[in-house]
């Protein structure tokens, strides 16, 4: 190798060792390697020699040439290392700070609870239809098998309107409205707001309920059974004890109330059960004769079951909750529990 | 209905503890409320006779006593009751006793006398929870036995539940019947001897209407002593039963009423003037209760008149003047069956609710009153004395209830409760419960006792037989049935996809009541006829609302009450509204939103939310439809004028309103920042547009930016519209990006700029073709709206 080219080679690399960043170390490039740097200039005076030195000389070049080449590579890629290293450094967060924008709020408790409800029977097949809430005499009392002054209508506490008028003080209504337009089988669910003339400590004026019926030929207690409980055990998701117990209500015969095992002490007796161990939470029935006459469906050639349920009562086990006013206090402190 | 337990295993008793009694009750459907000790607990109180007394030295009140208390000594107590007196029995409670309240009787010395035990008051052994004077026992009780046996205190009493069908077991008879039937044991009602008429002195009987009063008994009882002591088993009874003692008459009829059923009345029959009519009452007449009530009586009161006035309320509540007194000497017994429908609800009318109007209402048995009245006679007889006249007895037998026969077909029970029975096992079930059957040939004719009105069809005995045999031990099923394809309605959006996106969007669910108070309601919504309830819990809650803004408002608050300062709310439901005197329960969807628009947070500068924030949520509702929905400024009662807007359909329909509450409500409310609500017509929100596919282009789209000029009375919505009615075919899209005021632009006139983007699908658009589309929409907007292209 010629001495200039040595001196150039050692320059390249001393000036290569203090490039801080990829712009010098561009300049250096070109200096030495560009169109006009001293390598090419050194290889374009190659064309003066003679053929046999020219081959000589060019290849003693070109390995000077390709030491550099290296060498550069090296360094950019050490510089890049260093640039992205810095950048990331330069770039972290503290990743532990909340995220930005818009919180996601929550359902009310109830309507958690009346959305698990229709879906366990959804699931099987059951439609869900609506009512209106102020409702005439007749769908409320009259077709359900309560005449006027029944005494069953006293445990109704009712608001009326007018004489003919009330805000239905239960979902069963719904059960007339359907089978008034449509013909068996009917597979229904029916959830919404009641009302009652009463509050105090363990009743609202307000509340929901979940009605659901199903008729069809050879439908028999057995069958309403059988849904209640495994309606409970979804509900609960647990193989919690259910029991039947004779009860009344004018539209259904037999009629009965359902009990559970205390959610709050698996039965053994506690505040929320009264000690008995148990918890009412639904009354049930087979649909009586009545009520299909009033509605133009044979009795002889159909049979059905209807049940009925308090959705606060319902959401008050599920979660625990010891106080039936708060669902309608809307204080955020309590609907934010169930988000 | 409560009872003393022991009074009933005196009937029939099962070899089964308490606890197990209780649950074969409720589980009969005979609901057993509570179980509660009769007495207090109490120990070491025997009977004592005050065989001697005197004064005690040295106290004006005291007496020394010498009392028998079975032992060979008398024991020496210190008296302070007033009615203590030599011959006395009382409850003496003895050195070491313990009382309730675990006081506990020590030797002591009264003021230098000594004293070992104490006479006790019905008080001190929590009997009673006032007492005046010592405990008075009847003559004949054994002197030393423990007073809790005598009193039979080691009961219980049970609440039972009933529900309106089973008025059978409104009484210690009914229930005692009950009882047998579960246990499969016999029983007998109580054994008496009917007291001999011995004078033949009668009132006449006249029914006005025979539908309304089958049956009526009476009879006159003469010479009576009616200070007489009831007995203290007959007290401990009524006692256990909530009932209070009111002297041997009235306390008979309350007797005979638990213990059969049959509610009866006695009157004082030296104020009765003249005969005995079962009546309807006059439209002027007015009559003064037992209870001191004086009220008008009305056409549709059953009434028991004299030949002058209306005496008692039939089947409810006797009359003040004709009550029975201590004084009296001769009474007129009554007994009568009033159909349950003449006595219905007429109660309730007066605010009234009696042991009496409650069993008639639900039904008494027919067939009872002659036994009842004998052993009223008996009870009154052997308690207070006298002499009886005969029974005046005025029965029309057609309109006592009738018991058809019911036919109960074998193949019903089956396909009612899913089991087949034996023959054996359903004739047993109907023979206990003292039916009548009758074989036929696919089933059985059964006629029920005449306690039993509420059996009258198949499904009533099917449901006898469910009780009896248990509904426990009857099977479940898991349910077969027909199942159809469910219909997949996309045309309707699901109210519950709606309310996700609110949750989504940071508002939490509320749910308010229907009704709410007027005030606030006139104030927030005045041009609305309201609907308003007869008999509203309170004068909040009072009526139904024309909007659900009425109860989020209140619900924010309640919250903003309590240190909260942002608050973001929605509810669904129904707004009920009167129009031309038609009611409409429509459903709405409504939301509220004050505060800051993001929960407090680092990353965000806090900024308090705004109409387009909350237009902004409303409209990712119809983004969710696809629906075309225009925002117009109309001015809403309840919302601020300049910044409110009303929202339609395509079709024009008003979806809703969305704003910012008026200021002065807002202050008059309570609150101390802007409040913004929205309310939607739900049905018009869910209409779904099902999306129809439309080929993509393969040419590129173009972008233009334009900024107006134009007045600042001109809706933006207004130049959008008018470049969309260009119908320019390759136009896509039409956005406002920004509003400029200021510098450049007059005064009164506002530099909206917007971006179009064309797209063709035939070839890429050339910039002279753009321009002329966009020359044209330049000449439509200054024809329009007078709007000019900004230099």
């Amino acid at each position: 190798m010629s001495a200039i080219l040595e001196e150039i080679l050692a320059q390249a690399l001393k000036e290569l060792a203090t490039v801080s960043d990829l712009n010098e170390l561009d300049k250096v490039r070109v200096h030495y390697l560009g169109k006009k740097g001293l390598f090419t200039l050194q290889l374009k005076e190659l064309g003066n020699l003679d053929p046999e030195q020219r081959r000589s000389v060019g290849q003693i070049i070109n390995q000077a040439k390709e030491q550099l080449q290296q060498q550069l590579e090296a360094c950019k890629e050490q510089l890049e290392n260093a640039a992205l290293a810095a950048r990331l450094a330069s770039e972290s967060i503290d990743v532990t700070l909340p995220g930005r924008g818009q919180s996601v709020a929550g359902l009310h408790p109830v309507t958690t609870t009346l959305r698990r409800i229709s879906k366990i029977f959804a699931s099987v097949g059951f439609k869900v239809v609506e009512g209106p809430e102020i409702e005439d005499d007749y769908h409320n009392f009259e077709a359900l098998n309560i005449p006027a002054h029944h005494p069953a209508r006293a445990m109704h506490d009712t608001f009326y309107f007018d004489a003919h008028t009330v805000l239905r003080t239960h979902t069963s209504p719904v059960q007339i409205r359907t089978m008034e337009s449509e013909q068996p089988p009917l597979k229904v669910i029916a959830p919404g707001r009641v009302y009652r003339c009463d509050s105090d400590i363990t009743h609202t004026p307000m509340f929901h309920q979940v009605e659901g019926f199903l008729v069809d030929t050879d439908v028999s207690f057995a069958d309403l059974k059988g849904v209640i409980y495994e309606f409970l055990r979804a509900f609960f998701e647990k193989d919690i004890q259910v029991r039947f117990r004779p009860s009344y209500f004018p539209f259904t015969e037999p009629s009965a109330e359902v009990d559970i095992e205390c959610v709050m002490c698996s039965g053994k007796g506690c505040r929320v059960c009264s000690q008995t161990g148990w918890l009412e939470v639904m009354g049930c029935g087979m649909i009586h004769p009545a009520v299909f006459k009033s509605v133009d469906i044979d009795s002889e050639q159909y049979s059905g079951f209807a049940f009925g349920m308090g959705v606060e009562r319902l959401a008050m086990l599920r979660y625990g909750i010891n106080d039936l006013r708060l669902f309608f206090e809307n204080d955020l402190k309590f609907l934010e529990q169930f988000n | 209905m409560q009872i003393s337990l022991a009074w009933l295993r005196s009937y029939v008793d099962p070899a089964i503890d308490t606890e197990e009694l209780v649950e074969q009750l409720t589980m009969a459907g005979l609901e057993v409320d509570s179980v509660v000790p009769a007495a207090a607990q109490f120990n070491g109180v025997v009977i004592g006779e005050v065989i001697a007394m005197e004064q005690h030295p040295d106290a004006d009140r005291l007496r020394v006593c010498q009392v028998n208390v079975g032992t060979e000594e008398p024991l020496q107590i210190v008296c302070g009751a007033s009615n203590v007196r030599i011959g006395l029995k009382i409850p003496a409670a003895l050195c070491g006793a313990v009382l309730p309240g675990d006081f506990k009787i020590k030797k002591s010395k009264l003021r230098g006398v000594e004293s070992f035990g104490m006479l006790c008051s019905e008080k001190e052994l929590g009997l009673a929870t006032d007492a005046h004077g010592l405990m008075e026992l009847a003559t004949d009780a054994p002197v030393g036995v423990d007073i809790r046996d005598y009193l039979s205190l080691n009961d219980v009493i049970i609440e039972v539940d009933l529900t309106p069908n089973r008025a059978d077991c409104l009484c210690a008879e009914g229930l005692a019947r009950e009882i047998a039937v579960l246990n499969k044991l016999e029983w007998t009602t109580t054994a008496f001897t009917n007291i001999p008429v011995t004078h033949q002195n009668t009132l006449t009987v006249s029914i006005a209407d025979t539908t309304a009063c089958p049956r009526y008994l009476g009879r006159l009882i003469t010479g009576i002593n009616a200070s007489a002591i009831t007995p203290l088993w007959m007290q401990e009874r009524l006692r256990r039963s909530g009932i209070r003692s009111l002297g041997p008459l009235v306390d008979v009829t309350n007797y005979v009423l638990l213990e059969l059923g049959q509610p009866l009345h006695v009157f004082d029959a030296d104020k009765l003037t003249g005969n005995i009519n079962v009546r309807w009452a006059k439209a002027d007449e007015s009559l003064s209760l037992l209870n001191n009530q004086v009220i008008s009586l009305n056409t549709g009161s059953l009434v028991i008149a004299d030949d002058s006035k209306a005496l008692a309320l039939a089947g409810i509540m006797g009359g003040s003047e004709t009550a029975v007194s201590d004084q009296t000497q001769s009474v007129f017994l009554e007994c009568a069956f009033f159909a349950p429908l003449a006595i219905a609800g007429k109660a309730r009318d007066f605010g009234l609710h009696t042991d009496s109007s409650h069993r008639f209402e639900r039904g008494v048995d027919a067939s009872l009153q002659t036994r009842a009245i004998e052993r009223a006679t008996q009870l009154i007889v052997e308690i207070a004395g006298g002499s009886v006249g005969p029974i005046s007895e005025v029965t029309t037998e057609q309109t006592l209830p009738s018991r058809q026969p019911i036919l109960l077909r074998k193949q019903r029970i089956q396909k009612t409760l899913g089991i087949s029975l034996a023959d054996d096992q359903v004739i047993d079930i109907f023979k206990r419960l003292g039916m009548c059957i009758q074989i036929q040939a696919d089933g059985w004719l059964i006629s029920p006792p005449g306690f039993r009105f509420d059996i009258a069809i198949e499904a009533d005995l099917i449901e006898e037989i469910a009780r009896i045999f248990g509904y426990n031990n009857l099977p479940s099923s898991s349910l077969l049935m027909r199942s159809e394809l469910s219909t997949a309605t996309e045309a309707t959006l699901d109210l519950d996809r709606v309310k996700d996106l609110m949750v989504d969007k940071g508002y939490q669910e509320a749910i308010t009541y229907s009704f709410v108070d007027e005030e606030i309601q006139e104030t927030i919504a005045p041009e609305m006829e309201v609907i308003r309830l007869k008999n509203p819990i309170s004068s909040e809650l009072a009526v139904m609302r024309t909007t659900l803004w009425c109860g989020l408002l209140k619900a924010a608050l309640h919250n903003t009450n309590r240190q909260q300062n942002r608050v973001r709310l929605f509810e669904t439901g129904l707004r009920f509204i009167k129009t031309n005197e038609t009611t409409h329960q429509q459903k709405m969807l409504s939301g509220l939103a004050l505060g800051d628009v993001y929960s407090e947070q680092w990353g965000e500068q806090s900024r308090k939310v705004d109409f387009f924030d909350i237009k902004a949520d409303v409209q990712a509702i119809f983004a969710l439809t696809g629906c075309v929905v225009k925002f117009i400024a109309s001015p809403q009662p309840a919302l601020h004028l300049g910044q409110s807007a009303k929202i339609v359909t395509h079709e024009g329909e008003t979806i809703g309103y969305l704003g910012m509450l008026h200021p002065i409500l807002e202050k008059k409310l309570g609150f101390d920042c802007p409040v913004f609500l929205f309310e939607l017509d739900q049905d018009l929100i869910l209409n779904k547009r099902i999306p129809v596919f439309k080929s993509l282009s393969k040419y590129p789209s173009v972008r233009r930016d334009l900024a107006l000029i134009v007045k600042e009375d001109v809706p933006a919505n207004d130049i959008i519209d008018c470049i969309k009615s260009s119908a320019e075919a390759t136009l896509q899209d039409a956005k406002v990006f920004d509003i400029y005021r200021g510098k450049g632009v007059e005064e009164g006139n506002k530099s909206v700029a917007l971006c179009l983007i064309f797209q063709n699908t035939t070839h890429t658009q050339t910039d002279t073709e753009i321009d002329a589309i966009i020359s044209k929409l330049l000449t439509l907007l200054s024809e329009k709206l007078n709007a000019k292209l900004r230099d």
